[in-house]
């Protein structure tokens, strides 16, 4: 589905993606696990296609389709989708007003009918369940004054709207307590089918409890060091990212 | 020998018309109104247009406007079909046309009983009641400073009366339609409008102004509009006129103990745009509520002044003006709120937000405080800027398309302005235009 091959990114004249090799088949859950500054938010938003980071070197090929090609719009309607680490807060844009433009643009672009209000309302309605969120909620403002919580359940709604074929997840955990973490976590669970993969982006490996990844890898200094399964976040857990920047710099050295 | 004498600009030829309709007033000359309308000419004569070297026109030149030919008093053929189209749907409401400043009864439909509102034409309520129309005509709106309001003085003679009896609530607006029939050939008009709103009563009022045609025109129109005490007036502006089109509209509020008012300035289009509004808070106790919307693109020109002047304690005032400017589009606010020396307890809030969608548009923008009381709470911000960046991405990320996606947020930037239009067939209409201009951004 996804195949990155040494992707280089740089914002302004600091390079943050050092080459980047990943190959996420559907079906997958993988996650991205780093310290701080490691380029992991860099990844994902380089993925969605934020106008910010330049691509420098690298191809990035999905679904058989030049990704970086499009704009980050196309992207989406392709079934690419971010969940953002910091959902943007729009006065004036109600959530509902806002998905159904976003629905309908999918689906104008699949070749589809637009939905109608009625039938959009019951789209929204089972949808809603999922990430146990209020519909009065939805009518305010895009995730003005919506607490993290909300903001993620938000996020993880949308997702569940737009049924993407690719989902990344970016620090989807941060700033939430476990209850949230759980309940976010189910939706996105939920939402796994063998014809779509997700990438979660995390630093703690907490969220990794609730959705199993069948991979991880270790993003350090804008490369992917290390690869494995679960079993390496759980090591990550216990040992902290030290080891394996001590890793590093004695590959580097020797 | 030569014949064709050579055009010297607006204000001559403005000169020399008045002397012509003076001499035709058959009597008229003789009345009060005449007297003040004398004054007015000279002090028009005396003041001139204004340059940018006027403080008060530092950003809006009027020079291109003065140089220009205008035919006064056009006749028109508009039908009520012509005029079906411009008129907002759905709004049970009285109606009242004017063409090139003329009034035009067989286009017009009074709706609420005669005894609670009477509307006509300026004209016909000064042949009816002088004394009535000289007690309010030229009271707020002085002349001494301003040459268009001098100008407008001068000419006075038609335009929008109303009088609201005292204890009236009226249930249907009154929409005054201000159509300039530019089809053939530039024209001006100088609409002058007069407002009473008796003791305890309501009205909703609503000013419209439309142009036909691509040649220039020129609006000169000014409104005066008193607020009895425990009054309450909702009015309306809303300006849908041509690229081709110069607009100065000055409009003065007055109120009294305990009276209400609410207004909005709604300019969806229009080539060259001066709006002054002025609020004078002259009793105890008093609100008012001045919102603001201007979508300038192209080469147009919006400018709004406003100024709260509270003199008496207690009263309330609020205000938000927004803007959204493209393309080589100029706009310009300057918000003034006085606070007299007697006027403690004043609560006055102003507020100038605008986005700025294209590198050429510009926007000047001053707000100015002067107060002189003590024991007050005010406060005034602006803010100019871009649209959000990241807004903008989260809303593509999701399919949106960029284009979509800026309409999307400049329609919800205005949406505070709109959202607070109280007569919902008018919001559902201006919501509408606003959405259609924005979805061109």
């Amino acid at each position: 589905m996804l195949k990155i091959s040494n992707l280089q990114a740089s914002i302004g004249e600091k390079q943050i993606l050092r080459g980047i090799n990943l190959e996420v088949r559907a079906g997958e859950v993988h996650a991205i696990m780093g310290p701080n500054g490691s380029g992991k938010s860099t990844l994902a938003s380089v993925l969605a296609g934020r106008q910010e980071y330049e691509v420098t070197d690298g191809t990035v090929e999905y679904n058989g389709i030049d990704l970086l090609e499009l704009s980050p719009e196309a992207r989406a309607r392709e079934g690419v989708f971010l969940a953002f680490q910091y959902p943007i807060e729009i006065p004036g844009v109600s959530t509902t007003n806002f998905l159904k433009t976003a629905v309908n643009e999918i689906r104008k672009h699949k070749g589809l009918e637009p939905l109608d209000a009625v039938q959009f309302l019951t789209l929204m309605k089972e949808k809603m369940k999922l990430v146990n969120i209020d519909q009065a909620l939805l009518s305010r403002s895009l995730n003005e004054g919506f607490s993290g919580g909300e903001k993620k359940r938000n996020e993880v709604f949308q997702m569940a709207m737009l049924s993407p074929k690719l989902a990344i997840l970016d620090e989807t955990d941060s700033g939430l307590d476990i209850d949230a973490l759980r309940i976010v976590a189910e939706g996105v669970n939920q939402l796994k089918r063998p014809d779509n993969a997700t990438i979660v982006v995390t630093h703690y490996q907490r969220l990794l409890d609730y959705i199993i990844p069948d991979y991880v890898h270790v993003l350090y200094n804008g490369r992917i060091v290390k690869s494995g399964t679960k079993a390496l976040a759980m090591e990550l857990e216990e040992k902290g990212y030290d080891w394996i920047k001590n890793e590093v710099a004695d590959a580097q050295a020797g | 020998m030569n014949l064709t004498t050579e055009y010297t600009g607006l204000k001559d030829s403005l000169l020399t018309d008045f002397q012509v309709w003076e001499s035709q007033l058959a009597g008229g000359e003789k009345s009060t109104l005449h007297r003040v309308r004398r004054e007015a000419i000279r002090q028009f004569d005396r003041l001139g247009f204004p340059t940018t070297k006027h403080e008060e026109w530092k950003y809006t030149n009027v020079g291109a406007l003065t140089k220009q030919a205008f035919g006064f008093r056009s006749s028109t053929n508009l039908t009520v079909a012509d005029v079906g189209a411009l008129l907002v749907p759905h709004l049970e409401a009285n109606v009242v046309v004017f063409v090139n400043g003329i009034y035009q009864p067989q286009l017009s439909r009074l709706v609420s009983p005669k005894a609670d509102l009477r509307v006509e034409d300026f004209a016909d309520a000064y042949q009816r009641d002088p004394a009535f129309v000289e007690q309010h005509f030229a009271q707020s709106a002085g002349y001494e400073h301003d040459a268009f309001t001098a100008l407008s003085t001068a000419f006075a003679q038609h335009g929008a009366f109303i009088h609201v009896t005292d204890q009236k609530i009226i249930e249907h607006p009154v929409l005054l339609y201000f159509i300039s029939d530019a089809r053939s050939g530039n024209v001006a008009s100088q609409p002058r409008n007069l407002f009473v709103v008796g003791r305890n009563s309501q009205v909703k009022i609503a000013e419209f102004f439309h142009t036909l045609g691509n040649n220039t025109s020129f609006t000169n129109a000014v409104t005066e509009i008193t607020v009895e005490p425990n009054a309450y007036v909702e009015y309306y502006k809303v300006q849908e006129e041509s690229e081709g089109a110069h607009h100065i509209g000055t409009t003065h509020i007055t109120q009294l103990e305990r009276s209400r008012s609410f207004s909005a300035t709604i300019t969806v289009q229009g080539g060259f745009v001066r709006n002054n509004l002025r609020v004078g808070l002259e009793g105890e106790h008093c609100e008012a509520h001045l919102f603001g919307l201007y979508l300038p693109d192209g080469k147009e020109h919006v400018d709004n002044h406003t100024v709260v002047d509270h003199a008496k304690p207690r009263s309330y005032s609020n205000e938000l003006y927004k803007g959204i400017l493209n393309g080589r589009a100029t706009g310009v606010f300057n918000g003034k709120i006085f606070v007299r020396p007697d006027a403690q307890k004043t609560n006055a809030f102003q507020s100038n937000r605008n986005i700025i969608l294209s590198d050429e548009a510009s926007m000047n923008t001053k707000p100015q405080l002067e107060i002189f009381a003590d024991d007050v709470k005010c406060s005034h911000g602006t803010t100019t800027g871009q649209l959000d960046e990241d807004a903008l991405f989260y809303l593509r990320s999701r399919g949106i398309d960029a284009d979509a996606a800026k309409s999307l947020l400049t329609v919800a930037f205005a949406g505070d302005v709109i959202s607070q239009i109280h007569l919902p067939a008018l919001r559902e209409y201006i919501e509408q235009r606003v959405t259609r201009k924005l979805g061109q951004v």
